[in-house]
């Protein structure tokens, strides 16, 4: 039942956020704060039950913590089944702790609207939620829906001056997109049907099923171009700078640090393992795709003068190592890919902060209207640098051990794509480095005040900056979480001789 | 005693964060207190841990506080490990680092940055801690990357000048280049010997690899890479006389006494996988003597003093490497102790010149400081005659061990390494006796204090006698084979002292007593191309714009919209013109739209029809 709570802890959350505020327009914010705290303290129990004492044994294994299944559409064999694992409870957590970032960084800067816009905020996070426990593919289709369309709103009422088409653009990737994955999860489902004269959505009884290579490796592709769109990868990337750029602060958290990670979620629960054989058959493929996300997107961030675009595509080049490290399939890159995820939520949405707070405070997200500003706000510069630091790479930080770790595992797999990947770790401090010099660097600006970060941002920052160099220095403590799910997934295709 | 060694990086550590989470708030004699007070804590402890470790009789020493990670067979430590050659490097970090703290004390003292400063050092010499003393090779890297931070930091510190900026910028991503070959050697190395522990490392290549052969060769040639790049070796090393942008006390500590030698640490560190390697140790060998040369020859041209020095630490490392190269290993670390000193020395000196002397920096606008500047004269007098390696000074003993190692294995490397002692006594010189000697051209500004003082003239003790704190490191490398031909190298010792002495009497017919005059030369157009040539560091800086930066910059400028979303772009354009084109045959006219249907109509009939 606490599955179930979850879900519904938001969901309420959001509906009384939005009446909210025809009382007191300060009433949602709080509201939605309050309805994170709840969901936090029962993501936080879910870690005390996480020693598998009682094993709940779904899907044959001691992986899964907890798991709740009611029918749905039984004529279809639709249930309503979520179960989550290890990796899915990093997620969540990863997903709470940035709906704590993205209500604080809209705390001030939206004020239109608000009951409905943290609405959104909250139903966005429940959908990301669902995506992360569903294991009916047509409930996780359900969900992935849930997530798409409130994102569009905070983009498209809450965005800057070309608010509406990137709103467009991201609601057409990701429509197309997910319309493969459906007809791609339809197809399956009847294929299972033609198998064994049952209907059946559900994961555990799909993951063994016996399917044409040909249909396989359709149906694949259709899973992998709807998460690698969400991922991005190259050459499907191109609506993230537009999205990001014009989405307010709040959604570009959510965007950068959750959404993008339900693509490399999908890719690790259901592209390889439902489809072992055509995955392992496609992966020098993704796994190029990967490397050439990785360069590509950084070669773009360089260019860009524009931050939150430059921030975007610095996504997309680290979203490369996950791709690179989940076709990789072994211990050592899965786990770097998980630590990618997390770290890159972490600092990247750390940066969408601070381009928020430099947008709110100099009205410009143009790196060649800044400059000087170190002298004026000492403190947001010197937390840009931190994360500009982080997201380059630096060990004893948390991004460090996702790359290391992911090029250990691919090295093993393709170690030429892993030499190229790895030439991202020169490129990476050219793009960082670039933000320091023309934003915070170079001569006084004229001497108009600007207020450095107040109490809200900067605890903010400060849990950002902990968590960040929390996974740096201690991985462990996730490594240990992730373990059991990963290697569940890598026993499903055990079969396969990589 | 030797148990706290987890203390020693973890004072400077400390000494960060209260600078970094206070800011200026201090006041600055609390600043300094923490910032200079956090190394002294460090070096105080080294000095117990040190006396301990050389009076007993164990060889190595291990310790892990706590776990990193570990995944899969992949699992990493924070574990410490000292020995000898540890010994040494945590002498210089924190002996060195600490002179230089205090030194700085004075020297930034009206520097509003004064905190910003002094957390950027701890931080760095938190990170050079963590280098030498790791016990594998991934924390090392984090020592490696972090002192790399430093350096972009320190560089970089005088923010307000865009060029110090680009400075800091092109010494991080040129020493980038080399960590990235470096961090692709530590994946090979686990790929294929599954622990990245330094000792274990060495021992199952000693065992699994045969002499020669790709493996070794490969993993040595990608650490050479990580070792060529921090170290401003051939061809990576156009980013250290830029780095002089950074304050001057940062040049001595990063750029001169410790992190730029990191790379020579990092080769002798691994000395078992290079011996495997015997290519990649030549080439070694070979980058050294043609670093040392071509660097020499750039300082020779130089006018800003801390371009000269820049140039001959660059220089100097050659000569580290190539020891290295042939196999001297511990002749390689006893010229990084002794370079430590006199070069900390030279950059100190440099400093306070440039601190009483309204900033300047070009050698041929000052002249005549002897009088005015004593101590700083005695100073640089003593660095000069080491770095120069004349004999008695400590340098005499590291470089020449050095010269009669290369001998052994090669005459030409040895030739190449005293036709650059030659250069280094006239170039060494050449500094002395233009800013020092001659008519006083200005009048000293201020003078330094004591602060700044006692460094200098604690530094010109170990110049001088520096030579006999050279500790034992037969338990770290394999003692030489002693070949019996030692009495052969009478008239080989006697050139090796004698050519520094040579550049010496060049420099004073030069410099001192005007017999020969730079000015004459000049009058030749090769002389003056070879000038140019060479105070440009070769043209490699021009070189390497011209074939990397500005290609980059341009691709990426060019393709600053992004070529893949035009793709996109002309899905959405050809919709919006169907969109036109099938709107515009919505006239609202009933005879069009009959004619059309009855048009359709008879298509679709003829279709039914004739198919």
């Amino acid at each position: 039942m606490i599955l179930l709570a979850l879900l519904a802890v938001l969901i309420f959350g959001g509906i009384a956020a939005w009446f909210s505020e025809r009382w007191n327009p300060a009433a949602p914010r709080w509201l939605s704060l309050a309805a994170l705290a709840v969901e936090a303290l029962l993501v936080l129990l879910q870690y005390s039950i996480i020693d598998p004492v009682d094993n709940l044994a779904v899907g044959d294994s001691a992986a899964w913590i907890a798991d709740l299944k009611r029918p749905w559409i039984p004529r279809f064999g639709i249930g309503f089944h979520l179960a989550m694992d290890g990796l899915s409870l990093l997620l969540i957590t990863l997903t709470v702790f940035l709906g704590f970032m993205a209500v604080s960084s809209s705390w001030s800067e939206i004020k239109r609207r608000q009951g409905f816009f943290f609405f959104n905020l909250l139903i966005c996070l429940a959908g990301t939620v669902g995506v992360f426990l569903a294991v009916d593919l047509f409930l996780f289709f359900c969900f992935w829906e849930v997530m798409i369309i409130p994102m569009y709103f905070l983009i498209s009422i809450w965005g800057h001056e070309k608010r509406t088409i990137a709103a467009i653009k991201f609601f057409i990737f990701t429509q197309v997109s997910g319309l493969l994955m459906l007809l791609a999860i339809v197809t399956l489902a009847l294929n299972y049907h033609d198998d064994t004269g049952i209907y059946s959505f559900d994961y555990f009884d799909l993951l063994g099923a016996t399917l044409d290579p040909d249909v396989a490796y359709w149906l694949m592709l259709g899973f992998f171009i709807a998460f690698t769109v969400k991922l991005p990868s190259v050459p499907f990337h191109t609506w993230l700078p537009d999205a990001h750029t014009q989405a307010p602060t709040g959604g570009s958290v959510i965007l950068a640090g959750v959404m993008l990670k339900t693509g490399a979620y999908g890719l690790l629960r259901f592209v390889i393992p439902l489809f072992p054989d055509a995955a392992h058959q496609f992966a020098p493929v993704a796994m190029t795709l990967g490397a050439v996300s990785v360069i590509y997107a950084a070669i773009m961030a360089f260019a860009q003068s524009d931050l939150k675009r430059l921030i975007a595509y610095t996504s997309v080049s680290h979203m490369g190592f996950i791709l690179l490290g989940v076709f990789s399939w072994n211990l050592l890159s899965l786990q770097g890919s998980v630590i990618t995820m997390l770290a890159h939520g972490i600092s990247a949405s750390a940066l969408f902060m601070i381009a928020g707070a430099l947008q709110e405070r100099l009205h410009t997200r143009e790196m060649g209207n800044m400059g000087g500003l170190w002298a004026k706000i000492p403190q947001l510069s010197a937390m840009t640098l931190f994360f500009a630091i982080a997201s380059l790479g630096l060990p004893g930080l948390g991004n460090f051990i996702g790359e290391f770790l992911v090029l250990l595992g691919t090295f093993k797999v393709n170690a030429v794509l892993t030499v190229l990947s790895a030439l991202v770790l020169i490129l990476a401090p050219v793009y960082a480095l670039i933000v320091v010099q023309k934003a915070f660097h170079g001569p006084l600006p004229q001497s108009y005040q600007l207020p450095d970060f107040g109490r809200r941002e900067w605890l903010s920052m400060m849990l950002l900056v902990l968590s960040t160099t929390w996974l740096g220095l201690h991985p462990q403590t996730v490594l240990d979480v992730s373990a059991p799910s990963l290697q569940q997934a890598m026993n499903c295709c055990e079969g396969i001789d990589r | 005693m030797i148990d706290l060694i987890w203390l020693l990086p973890l004072f400077p550590l400390t000494g960060f964060l209260i600078l970094a989470i206070t800011g200026e708030k201090l006041s600055k004699p609390n600043i300094a207190w923490v910032g200079v007070g956090s190394v002294g804590l460090s070096a105080l402890l080294t000095a117990l841990i040190g006396a301990e470790f050389l009076t007993g009789n164990r060889e190595s020493f291990q310790l892990v506080p706590g776990s990193w990670m570990a995944v899969d067979d992949f699992s990493v430590n924070f574990g410490l490990y000292l020995d000898a050659l540890s010994v040494t490097m945590l002498f210089v970090v924190t002996g060195v680092g600490l002179l230089i703290h205090i030194y700085s004390a004075g020297f930034m003292e009206s520097d509003a940055g004064y905190a910003r400063f002094f957390a950027y050092m701890n931080l760095f010499v938190f990170a050079m801690l963590v280098l030498v003393l790791a016990d594998n090779l991934v924390l090392l890297y984090l020592g490696w990357e972090g002192v790399g931070l430093g350096s972009y930091l320190l560089i970089g510190f005088w923010y307000q000048d865009p060029d110090n900026g680009y400075a800091a910028r092109k010494a991080f991503v040129m020493t980038r280049v080399g960590d990235t070959s470096m961090a692709l050697g530590l994946i090979l190395l686990f790929t294929q010997l599954h622990t990245l522990e330094i000792q274990s490392v060495m021992l199952s290549a000693v065992n699994q690899w045969d002499t020669g052969t790709f493996l070794p060769v490969a993993a040595a040639a990608l650490l050479l890479g990580g070792a060529v790049g921090k170290s401003a070796q051939l061809p990576l090393q156009t980013w250290l006389p830029d780095a002089m942008a950074g304050p001057t006390p940062v040049s001595a500590l990063i750029h001169a006494a410790t992190m730029v030698t990191a790379g020579v640490y990092l080769i002798a560190r691994m000395h078992d996988l290079f011996t495997l390697a015997p290519p990649v140790q030549f080439a070694v060998s070979l980058i050294g003597a043609a670093t040392l040369l071509i660097a020499g020859c750039s300082a020779l041209v130089q006018t800003d003093i801390k371009r000269i020095l820049a140039y001959s630490t660059i220089s100097q490392i050659g000569y580290m490497f190539l020891a290295l190269g042939v196999g001297a290993w511990s002749a390689a670390i006893f010229h990084l102790l002794t370079h430590a000193f006199f070069k900390a020395l030279l950059f100190l000196a440099a400093g306070a010149v440039i601190y009483c002397f309204h900033h300047e920096h070009n050698i041929f606008r000052m002249g005549g400081l002897r009088k005015a500047m004593p101590v700083v004269f005695w100073s640089f007098l003593i660095g000069s005659a080491a770095l120069a390696a004349l004999p008695f000074t400590s340098a005499y003993y590291s470089k020449h061990e050095i010269l009669l190692a290369a001998f052994a294995v090669s005459p030409g490397l040895w030739a190449a390494g005293c036709l650059g002692a030659l250069i280094t006594g006239i170039y060494s010189f050449r500094l002395v006796f233009v800013a020092f000697f001659g008519p006083e051209r200005a009048d000293v500004e201020k003078a330094i204090g004591w602060r700044m003082g006692a460094p200098l003239v604690l530094l010109c003790m170990l110049a001088l006698f520096g030579g006999m704190l050279q500790i034992p490191l037969d338990s770290v490398f394999p003692v030489p084979v002693e070949d019996g031909g030692h009495h052969d190298f009478s008239l080989v010792g006697t050139i090796t002292i004698a050519a520094p002495i040579f550049g010496l009497v060049i420099a004073i017919m030069f410099y001192l007593t005007g017999t020969f005059s730079a000015q004459r030369l000049k009058a030749y157009n090769w002389v003056n191309l070879l000038q140019q040539f060479w105070f440009s560091g070769w043209g490699l800086d021009s070189l390497y714009n011209a074939l990397l930066v500005h290609p980059f910059k341009s691709i990426a400028e060019l393709n600053k919209d992004d070529v893949v979303d035009s793709a996109y772009t002309a899905v959405a354009q050809l919709s919006i013109g169907i969109h036109h084109l099938v709107s515009a045959s919505q006239t609202g006219r009933m005879r069009w739209y009959a004619a059309s249907m009855g048009f359709g109509a008879a298509v679709i009939l003829a279709i039914g029809l004739l198919s």
